[in-house]
């Protein structure tokens, strides 16, 4: 295959644009993993349920999917307050966190994914929207509107969620508790509050993203596990709980899996972040008695 | 602390007990009693494997699939390349195979928290899964077919027959072990792991030699699992073989059951797998996975002792009552 | 002074966490069978040295001896192996065993691996663990579940377990923070346990009727340094040391 500079060119666009994407399905793991300390693989199932029903108001009202997820976003947050609530009095208030809370999760997973098979089946579903079949030319590289738009709302939403957490009580409260719960209790304030709210803003998150899913790609039930990976590398590469970190690790994700796939075809391209993740994971500087 | 059996009287009783098993082979006249007696024993082999490592040692392991399609396609490799070779042969390199990828894969992460270890195996089924796609030799998404010898070994009258008494024999093997590790110095020290690591090894124990140890043995006997699987469903494809009721089966299944001896996993595997016979049969197979998954969910919030450790909640209960009197 | 003499020799142990310059060139030696008590105001390094000579920690420079070995390399189970045995400030139970099989581990792990050791099956090590158990006053919980304990018991348990890995060499992290006078004197008895079996003592604790009864020699942390190294009576004395306590 001749290796031309166009392909190399679009394979870094796609890789970027990708990455910035990669970056809004990875900002809630960074929140609930990377700072609450909380290990929920169970995040891609909501971004595949966000994916879902934006298609399902995409379909019969014929709305922008992007526009949906963020309207309907409170009730991801609701959804995210509920679940924590459970992890919190079934399992971290006992510190029999690991293991149970881990198969918790793992069993949330399993069920939204079969519910949605149950529900929709396994085909494939698309949406459709004003800028999902245009493809601006820029010079010899090809912007897909289904890739740029997601990214740009991305690149908004990253943007903000960091400033948010950076300049608001609440966010800052965010990142204190992921510190030092103790102080915070002395401030009067609940760490638990907090720890609900963060984990509630993760779920949220993830519902939006779920929408960027569905623009870029076809979806159906299964794809969530593939994302796992993705998204923990993304929080492990991006130094655990730093927005900009996961912006970081997102776009290198994003440019290896577009080279990958480009040059090695798109059959390897899941191979490519859950290496990545092994990778990282493997290498982490701090050990076993550390972060 | 009550009396535990010897290793040396639970052997022969297992064995005696398979035999038992196996004679039935003769006796029951209904094919399909072997098929889902085939799978049912498969789950027990997969959860008291799982078990090993999480329940005895702590560390949840998602990529159950991942071995279980090593060994498979361990014996899909052999079959092509050396038809001939003896299924007894093939289910001990499948196994060996199976235990090295543990072996690995520990090696790589066992030196960090425990959810890292979880999340790489997570990763480890979807490598694997990638590359056994791209493989050609091995039929890549396509998959490939294997066919049973048409000469029954032992003289059994089906195939089916002999797979049947070949996994009851597995099963032994597996309880066999899982017992033996459990009551051993071994056992010891990985509870002790799984109850507080550093602990652990402020008390001697060399953590990670254990958790390689662990990790292997858990991997290989998955690997075990998964080496008959081929001959049969005949077919052997990556999406099915991959499929993740695997990875749920062998986690829900110890933990309905029980995950500190031997008996949870045998117990949850033998109900939940007989109950999910008996769904994919009169409702579907997406229903069945249903109710495995919200099992799952409620046990692991309002019983994550499983059945046995309610059962032995209420025996105290009982003997508290009795005492007092 | 030969080397052979001393049973722990800790020289010019420096232990950095980012920035933050935990231990700034510890030395520190103990004797078989020695009594030393360390003190120090919170924060001064006394737990990261003890993690340091135990290998939960490793050190960043310096060396940590035991029995004229270089073991600040080695990871902690090997070290326990030789001899070394440490408690836990925070106690840090078995809790899905009961007290006695708490101890079978170090039993079956520490003290089986000494050299010329008789090795213990889980059953004998089930019956001598019941025998240490009965020298701390614990027999009568040996069957209960060792998460459920009093508090004073945990303390008991920390030490009981320590004790069960057979060492030379024993260290006390605050065994006895938060108790009251009674309970402390219970700790206190066990602690003199130790002496009668010849098994060197390093005692951490903020409670100074215990360290004064307990040490024949009392050495000062001070945020990382070691201000202080004697006689007991001389180094309350010290005026450095008043000064790091009272402040100035």
């Amino acid at each position: 295959m001749e290796i031309s500079s166009s392909l190399v060119l679009n394979a870094i666009v796609a890789g970027l644009l990708l990455g910035g994407f990669y970056a809004a399905m990875a900002a809630g793991v960074s929140i609930s993993f990377g700072m609450l300390d909380v290990t929920n693989i169970a995040h891609p199932a909501f971004i595949i349920l966000g994916s879902y029903i934006a298609y399902i108001v995409n379909t019969w009202w014929g709305w922008d999917p992007i526009v949906i997820s963020i309207v309907l976003s409170p009730l991801f947050y609701l959804l995210g307050l509920v679940l924590y609530r459970i992890y919190y009095y079934a399992f971290e208030r006992k510190g029999q966190q690991s293991l149970r809370s881990l198969a918790f999760f793992f069993g949330i997973l399993f069920i939204t994914e079969v519910v949605l098979i149950l529900i929709f089946g396994v085909d494939y579903r698309l949406v459709k929207s004003v800028y999902t079949e245009t493809t601006w030319q820029v010079g010899e590289v090809d912007l897909p509107l289904r890739l740029v738009v997601p990214f740009i709302v991305s690149m908004i939403m990253i943007f903000g969620l960091n400033w948010f957490l950076s300049h608001t009580f609440f966010g800052r409260a965010v990142l204190a508790v992921a510190q030092d719960q103790f102080a915070l209790r002395l401030m009067g304030v609940d760490p638990i509050k907090i720890k609900e709210r963060a984990f509630g803003l993760s779920i949220a998150i993830a519902g939006v993203a779920g929408a960027f899913l569905i623009v870029i790609q076809p979806v159906q039930p299964s794809i969530g596990r593939d994302f796992i990976g993705l998204v923990f590398a993304i929080c492990v590469l991006g130094g655990m709980g730093s927005i900009k970190g996961a912006l970081a690790g997102a776009l290198i994700l994003g440019l290896a899996e577009s080279f990958t796939a480009t040059f090695f075809g798109p059959s390897w391209a899941p191979a490519v972040s859950f290496g990545l993740l092994l990778l990282a994971v493997a290498f982490k500087p701090s050990g076993l008695f550390g972060r | 602390m009550h009396k535990k059996m010897s290793n040396k009287l639970f052997i022969p009783l297992v064995l005696g007990v398979a035999v038992l098993f196996a004679l039935l082979s003769v006796a029951v006249p209904n094919d399909y009693f072997f098929s889902a007696a085939y799978t049912v024993l498969l789950f027990i082999i997969l959860s008291t494997a799982w078990n090993i490592l999480g329940g005895y040692t702590g560390y949840v392991n998602f990529g159950t699939a991942a071995f279980f399609a090593m060994g498979a396609y361990s014996t899909v490799v052999l079959y092509k390349l050396t038809p001939g070779m003896p299924l007894l042969l093939k289910i001990v390199i499948g196994t060996v195979v199976a235990g090295l990828v543990g072996l690995g894969t520990g090696a790589l992460t066992l030196r960090l928290r425990g959810v890292f270890f979880s999340i790489a195996t997570l990763a480890l089924s979807v490598v694997v899964f990638t590359f056994v796609v791209n493989w050609d030799y091995v039929g890549g998404a396509r998959g490939a077919y294997v066919i049973a010898p048409r000469d029954v070994p032992f003289g059994f009258k089906r195939y089916i027959h002999f797979l049947y008494v070949v996994m009851v024999f597995l099963s032994a093997t597996a309880v066999i072990i899982a017992r033996a590790i459990e009551t051993s110095t071994i056992g010891r020290g990985l509870e002790a792991i799984r109850d507080d690591e550093l602990a652990a090894e402020c008390c001697g124990v060399p953590t990670l030699r254990l958790k390689l140890l662990s990790t292997t043995l858990s991997g290989a006997l998955m690997g075990m699992a998964g080496t008959t699987y081929p001959y049969f469903v005949s077919y052997v494809e990556p999406a099915s073989t991959f499929n993740l009721s695997y990875a749920v089966n062998s986690i829900a299944m110890p933990l309905i059951g029980g995950m500190t001896t031997w008996v949870g996993p045998l117990l949850g595997a033998v109900l939940l797998g007989t109950v999910q016979q008996v769904v994919q049969v009169t409702i579907s197979s997406a229903w069945n996975l249903l109710i495995v998954g919200v099992l799952l969910v409620l046990f692991v919030t309002l019983a994550p002792e499983g059945l046995m450790g309610l059962w032995y909640g209420w025996r105290k209960k009982w003997k508290e009552k009795g005492g007092a009197k | 002074m030969s080397d052979t003499n001393e049973l722990l020799m800790v020289k010019g142990v420096v232990k950095r966490f980012g920035g933050f310059t935990a231990l700034d060139g510890v030395d520190l030696n103990l004797k078989a069978g020695e009594r030393l008590g360390l003190i120090g105001p919170n924060g001064s390094g006394k737990s990261t040295l003890v993690n340091c000579i135990c290998g939960t920690l490793f050190n960043d420079e310096g060396s940590v001896k035991f029995e004229g070995h270089e073991i600040s390399r080695e990871p902690a189970h090997k070290r326990i192996r030789r001899g070394l045995a440490r408690s836990f400030q925070l106690p840090k139970p078995f809790s899905s065993m009961s007290v006695a099989e708490n101890l079978c581990v170090p039993i079956l792990y520490a003290a089986n691996a000494r050299p010329g050791a008789h090795h213990a099956t889980p059953a004998q090590a089930y019956e001598q663990a019941m025998e240490i158990l009965k020298k701390v006053g614990l027999a009568h919980k040996g069957h209960e579940m060792s998460g459920g304990l009093t508090q004073v018991d945990m303390r008991k348990l920390e030490l009981a377990r320590a004790i069960a890995a057979k060492p030379k060499l024993l260290i006390s992290d605050e065994a006895m923070a938060g108790l009251s006078n009674s309970e402390v004197d219970e700790i206190l008895e066990l602690l003199f346990l130790m002496k009668e079996q010849g098994i060197a003592v390093i005692m951490i604790e903020h409670i100074m009727r215990a360290v004064m009864r307990f040490s024949e020699r009392v050495a000062v942390l001070v945020a990382g340094r070691k201000i202080a190294d004697g006689d007991p009576e001389a180094v309350m004395r010290n005026p450095e040391v008043e000064r790091a306590y009272l402040g100035e």
